[in-house]
C-alpha cells in the first residue's frame, strides 16, 4: 500500500479510537485509523473473527451495543471514502514537523505479508494505544501458565476457548470480576479471586461510586455469576508464592494487612492450578505520546499519564490524546474522551471550544466516570507493602532474568535509584519486552521499599525510540 | 563547611571516574561532582569499546596500548565488575579498494607491536559463518575488546569513593573560583568546592566548563546512532566491521556517515553501530540514519534482514578538530586540567587517561607522554565560537 495523506490519523480502533475516528469522519475530517488487531474493538471489545458482514456477537461482553453502532457508522465512513482502515499495523516512529505536520511509520503487527508497510501523514493526531495489565513480581512468576489477567480474557474473546483448565485469578481491582467471570462461563473452574483490597476502601468513595449506576449493575452481574458457579472471592488476600517443577502448579496466598503485608499462619494453598492470572491495574500504553514530549502527571493509581485539555488535546498542539493514556478509567469513559478528540481534531482551525466537542449530558457524564475512575484507583491501590513478597531469587525482569538481589545490590552500591541507572547497571526492561512488564516494578524497586515510583523513572522506562519491533529489512528501505 | 580537597574532578563519566579512582589511589583527596547520576551522558549512549583495531599510528595508539594495559593488567581483578570481554575484532572488506587500505594499515600496525593476523575469505567465514559470502578478506585483532560501559562509571565511582574520594551526584557547576589566575576550585548549584587542581572531565561539554575559565576547549558533539536487535542464539562471534569504518573515524566531514560494526552480546541482542554526523546536540531521530545502519549491517550479515530491531539509541562523541583528546594541565589557567575529547574511544582510553593523570598530578612523570594531548595547542585564551553548536 501507498503513503496516505489524511486530516485526521487515529491510532488504536478500540473504545476510544473508534469513536474518534467516527466523531472525526462525522464532522467532515478525512481519517485514517492505524491498528494493531485485524478487527475494529481493540482489547476492550475483542471478538471472534467476523464472518460477512453480519454483526459479530456479543457474549460476554458489555456496552456491545455502543460497540455494534460505533462499528456501523465506521463502516459508513468506509464506504463514503472518509474513512481509511488500516488493519493489523503498528505504528513504530510518529513524528511531527511544521512543514508535513504529523507522520506515523507503520509494520505489520504479524511478520511476514508482502509489500511495504504504508506511511501515514495527518494534519492532527488522535493517539488511543490503550493500556495493558500492569504486573508486580511474586516468587515464580515466572514460570509457564503465569499470564496476565487480562491475558486470559483475550485468549478467551479471541479463541472461544480456555487456556487451561482449573484458574486463580489474583491482584487488585475491578477488572478481576469480568476475567473470572469469562473464565466460568466459558467452562473453566476458577479456584479464588484473591483481592488485596479491602471492599470497605471505597467506603469514603461512595458518592463517586453511586454517580455511576451502571457499575453497580455489572457488580450485582458479576455477583450472580460467581454465585451460580461458586467462585470464592476473596478480600485482603495475595499470592506468596507460585510453584511447579516445570509449570505453575501450586499457588500459596495468605491473607495481608492494611499494608499488603503477608499475615503469617493465615491462607493456603490451591493445587493442580493450570493458570494463575494476574492484574494490579493497568499501564497505559506511553510510548508514542512521549515521543512527542507531552506534559505528563501521576494519576491516583500511580501512573504515568499525559496532560490533557478538556477537549483532550496534549501539550503539543495538534496532539489529541484519549482512552488510558489520559488516566485509566474504563470503556465508557474512553468513548467519550474518543468522540470529543475525534471531534476536536476534525477542526483545522483548532479553535473548537470544549463546549462543541462534547454536549453537556456527555460531558457529565465523563466527569462522573473520572470521579468512579479516581474512587476505583484509591479503593484498589497496589499495596504499599508489596517489595515485601520478594525473595532475594525473585526475577524482576523475566526477559533478562534479572533477580531482585542484583536490583537491590545496584540500588546500595552503585546508587541506581531510577530506572534508567537500574536498566543500564542490572539489565532490568532491557530485553524483548523492553521494559512494558517491569517498567513499573523496577521503577519502585529503584525508589526502595514502601515509596512510589517517581514520574521521571516511570517516563523512563516507558520511553521507547521504537515503538514496536521493526524489521530490519523495513528500516533498510525506510523513505524520508 | 570545609570540604576543599587536593583535586576536584567534574563529571562521573567513565573518564571522570577513572581519574578519580587513581587519584585517589595515589594518595589523593578527591571530590567528584556529576550533574547527574554517573554515566549520565555519552558513556550510557555508546557500544563499550576497547579497540585498537581502528587506530593508526601516532599518540592514539600509544595510549590504546597503555591504556589496554591497564585494562589487563593493574584493573584485572575488577574485570568480572564491568563484564570485562576479550572477544576480538574482524575488519572485513567487501571492495578491492577498501582491501588495499586494510592491507595498508595492518602493515603500519603490525610495525609498530599490534597483533593482527590476516583473513583469506575461507578464514574469515570460518570465525564468521554468517558475513556475507561476498567478502572478500578482513584482519582479525585478538586484542580488541568490550566492556560494560555504564558499569565501568559507576563502578569506578564505587571504588574510587572506598579508596577515599567523596562522590555528589546532582551538583552543576556554574563557575570557577581563582586567586588571581590560579583556579582554586568550582562554584556550583551546591555551594563552593575549593580544590588544589580542578579537572574537567565533561565530555561533550568540556568547551562549557573550559569557557567558565576563560580558555578555549574545542570539545564538539558527533552524534551517533545505535540499533539493538531482537535477542538471537550466537550468530556473530566478534565485533565485525567494514574496513571503510577506519576511514569515517577520522574524517571531519560533517555529513551523515555510516559504516557496519556489527557485534553480538552475551544477552543475545545485536549491537547496529555506527553513525557519525555533525549536528550538535540534535536528537531528532533520523530516518536517513536508520536506514543506513540497516543497509549496511545487512551488507555485512544478510540474516540480518529478517531480524527484527527492538530499540536504538543516540549519544554524542566529543571529538577535537584535530580528533585527539585533550589531556593534561592547562597552563592558561594553572590548577586547571582537561580529560575530554576522546571521541569514539573514550571507553577504552578512560583507565589509560585517568592513571597517566593521577601520576601527573602528583607530579610524577607519566608513563606515556602526554604532550600531544596538550590543551595549551589550542592557543587562543579566550573561547572562540564553537563551531557546529547550532
Amino acid at each position: 500500500m501507498s503513503d496516505l495523506t489524511v486530516d485526521v490519523a487515529v491510532v488504536g480502533a478500540g473504545p476510544a479510537g473508534l469513536a474518534a475516528a467516527v466523531a472525526a469522519a462525522e464532522a467532515g475530517a478525512v481519517v485514517a485509523v492505524v491498528d494493531a488487531g485485524t478487527q475494529t474493538g481493540g482489547q476492550f471489545w475483542r471478538h471472534r473473527p467476523e464472518t460477512g458482514d453480519a454483526d459479530p456477537d456479543g457474549h460476554g461482553h458489555h456496552d456491545w451495543n455502543t460497540f455494534l453502532d460505533l462499528r456501523r457508522r465506521f463502516r459508513a465512513g468506509i464506504a463514503a471514502g472518509r474513512v481509511h482502515h488500516l488493519p493489523g499495523l503498528q505504528v513504530w516512529m510518529a513524528s511531527k514537523n511544521d512543514v508535513d505536520g504529523f507522520t506515523l511509520r507503520t509494520t505489520r503487527t504479524v511478520v511476514g505479508g508482502e509489500g511495504v508497510t504504508p506511511t501515514v501523514h495527518a494534519a492532527r493526531l488522535v493517539l488511543c494505544p490503550g493500556g495493558y495489565d500492569r504486573q508486580l513480581p511474586v516468587p515464580g512468576w515466572d514460570l509457564p501458565g503465569v499470564m496476565a489477567a487480562g491475558g486470559i480474557q483475550a485468549f478467551i474473546k479471541a479463541n472461544g476457548a480456555l487456556p487451561g483448565k482449573r484458574f486463580v485469578v489474583a491482584g487488585t481491582g475491578p477488572f478481576l470480576l469480568p476475567v473470572a467471570a469469562n473464565i466460568a462461563e466459558a467452562g473453566g473452574e476458577v479456584l479464588a479471586v484473591l483481592e488485596s483490597s479491602s471492599l470497605s476502601k471505597w467506603f469514603p468513595h461512595w458518592k463517586a461510586a453511586a454517580s455511576v449506576p451502571g457499575k453497580a449493575l455489572e457488580g450485582a452481574e458479576y455477583a450472580g455469576i460467581f454465585a451460580r458457579h461458586r467462585i470464592p472471592y476473596k478480600t485482603r488476600s495475595i499470592v506468596t508464592a507460585v510453584s511447579g517443577t516445570d509449570r505453575v502448579q501450586t499457588v500459596s496466598w495468605a491473607k495481608a494487612d492494611a499494608d499488603g503485608r503477608a499475615i503469617p499462619g493465615t491462607g493456603g494453598r490451591y493445587e493442580d492450578v493450570d493458570v494463575i492470572g494476574f492484574g494490579w491495574g493497568f499501564t497505559p500504553q506511553m510510548e508514542l505520546p512521549l515521543s512527542f514530549g507531552v506534559q505528563t502527571r501521576l494519576d491516583a493509581d500511580g501512573s504515568l499519564v499525559a496532560v490533557v485539555d478538556e477537549r483532550q488535546e496534549s501539550s503539543v498542539p495538534g496532539l489529541f490524546l484519549a482512552g488510558e493514556v489520559t488516566g485509566v478509567g474504563g470503556a465508557v469513559l474512553a468513548v467519550l474522551e474518543g468522540k470529543a478528540a475525534g471531534t476536536a481534531a476534525a477542526d483545522a482551525s483548532a479553535v473548537v471550544l470544549p463546549a462543541d466537542v462534547l454536549p453537556a449530558k456527555e460531558a457529565a457524564r465523563r466527569d462522573r466516570h473520572r470521579r468512579f475512575a479516581q474512587a476505583m484507583h484509591q479503593a484498589h491501590p497496589v499495596p504499599h507493602a508489596w517489595q515485601e513478597w520478594l525473595t532475594p531469587e525473585t526475577l524482576v525482569c523475566r526477559c533478562e532474568e534479572v533477580p531482585v538481589s542484583e536490583v537491590t545490590q545496584a540500588r546500595s552500591t552503585l546508587g541506581a535509584e531510577d530506572s534508567r541507572s537500574l536498566k543500564s547497571f542490572t539489565r532490568v526492561g532491557m530485553g524483548w519486552c523492553q521494559g512494558r512488564v517491569c517498567g513499573f516494578a523496577g521503577s519502585c524497586l529503584g525508589a526502595g521499599p514502601g515509596e512510589p515510583a517517581a514520574a521521571a523513572s516511570l517516563a523512563s522506562a516507558a520511553k521507547r525510540p521504537l515503538a514496536v519491533p521493526v524489521p530490519i529489512s523495513e528500516l533498510a528501505s525506510l523513505n524520508d | 563547611m570545609s570540604r576543599a580537597s587536593d583535586v576536584l574532578v567534574i563529571g562521573a563519566g567513565v573518564i571522570g571516574a577513572a581519574t578519580a579512582y587513581f587519584a585517589a589511589r595515589a594518595g589523593l583527596s578527591v571530590t567528584l561532582v556529576d550533574q547527574g547520576l554517573p554515566a549520565s551522558g555519552t558513556s550510557s549512549a555508546c557500544e563499550g569499546n576497547i579497540l585498537v583495531s581502528d587506530k593508526e599510528l601516532g599518540p592514539e595508539l600509544e595510549l590504546t596500548r597503555y591504556s589496554l594495559s591497564v585494562w589487563k593488567g593493574e584493573l584485572a581483578e575488577h574485570r568480572h565488575l564491568w563484564e570485562f570481554e576479550a572477544k576480538g575484532g574482524i575488519i572485513v572488506a567487501s571492495q578491492p579498494s577498501s582491501l588495499e587500505s586494510l592491507n595498508r594499515v595492518m602493515s603500519v600496525q603490525r610495525g609498530f607491536g599490534v597483533a593482527v593476523e590476516e583473513l583469506d575469505p575461507a578464514a574469515l567465514r570460518k570465525a564468521e559463518p554468517h558475513i556475507n559470502p561476498a567478502a572478500l578478506g578482513g584482519a582479525y585483532y585478538p586484542e580488541d575488546s568490550q566492556v560494560q560501559p555504564m558499569l565501568v562509571a559507576a563502578q569506578l565511582v564505587r571504588l574510587a569513593t572506598e579508596a577515599g574520594a567523596v562522590f555528589h551526584a546532582g551538583v552543576t557547576v556554574t563557575g570557577m573560583m581563582r586567586d588571581g589566575d590560579r583556579v582554586t576550585g568550582v562554584r556550583t548549584s551546591r555551594g563552593d568546592f575549593a580544590a588544589g587542581n580542578v579537572v574537567n572531565c565533561t565530555g561533550t561539554w568540556a568547551g562549557e566548563i573550559g569557557a567558565l575559565a576563560g580558555v578555549n576547549v574545542p570539545v564538539m558533539p558527533r552524534r551517533g546512532f545505535v540499533m539493538v536487535t531482537e535477542p538471537l542464539p550466537p550468530m556473530v562471534h566478534h565485533k565485525v566491521y567494514a574496513a571503510e569504518y577506519i576511514d569515517n573515524v577520522g574524517s571531519s566531514d560533517a555529513g551523515l556517515q555510516a559504516s557496519p560494526v556489527v557485534e553480538g552480546t552475551p544477552g543475545g541482542t545485536i549491537l547496529i553501530g555506527s553513525t557519525r554526523e555533525r549536528v550538535g546536540f540534535d536528537r531528532t531521530v533520523s530516518t536517513e540514519a536508520l536506514r543506513r545502519l540497516a543497509q549496511n549491517a545487512t551488507g555485512l550479515f544478510p540474516f540480518l534482514s529478517s531480524v527484527r530491531a527492538i530499540r536504538h539509541y543516540h549519544g554524542f562523541r566529543p571529538y577535537c578538530p584535530d580528533h585527539l583528546p585533550v589531556i593534561g594541565h592547562d597552563d592558561r589557567a594553572p590548577g586547571l586540567w582537561h580529560a575530554a575529547g576522546h571521541e569514539g574511544a573514550g571507553i577504552g582510553l578512560s583507565v589509560g587517561t585517568g592513571k597517566l593523570l593521577s601520576q601527573a598530578l602528583t607530579g610524577q612523570a607519566t608513563d606515556v607522554d602526554l604532550t600531544p594531548f596538550a590543551p595549551a595547542r589550542f592557543g587562543a585564551l579566550d573561547p572562540t565560537p564553537m563551531e557546529a553548536s547550532r
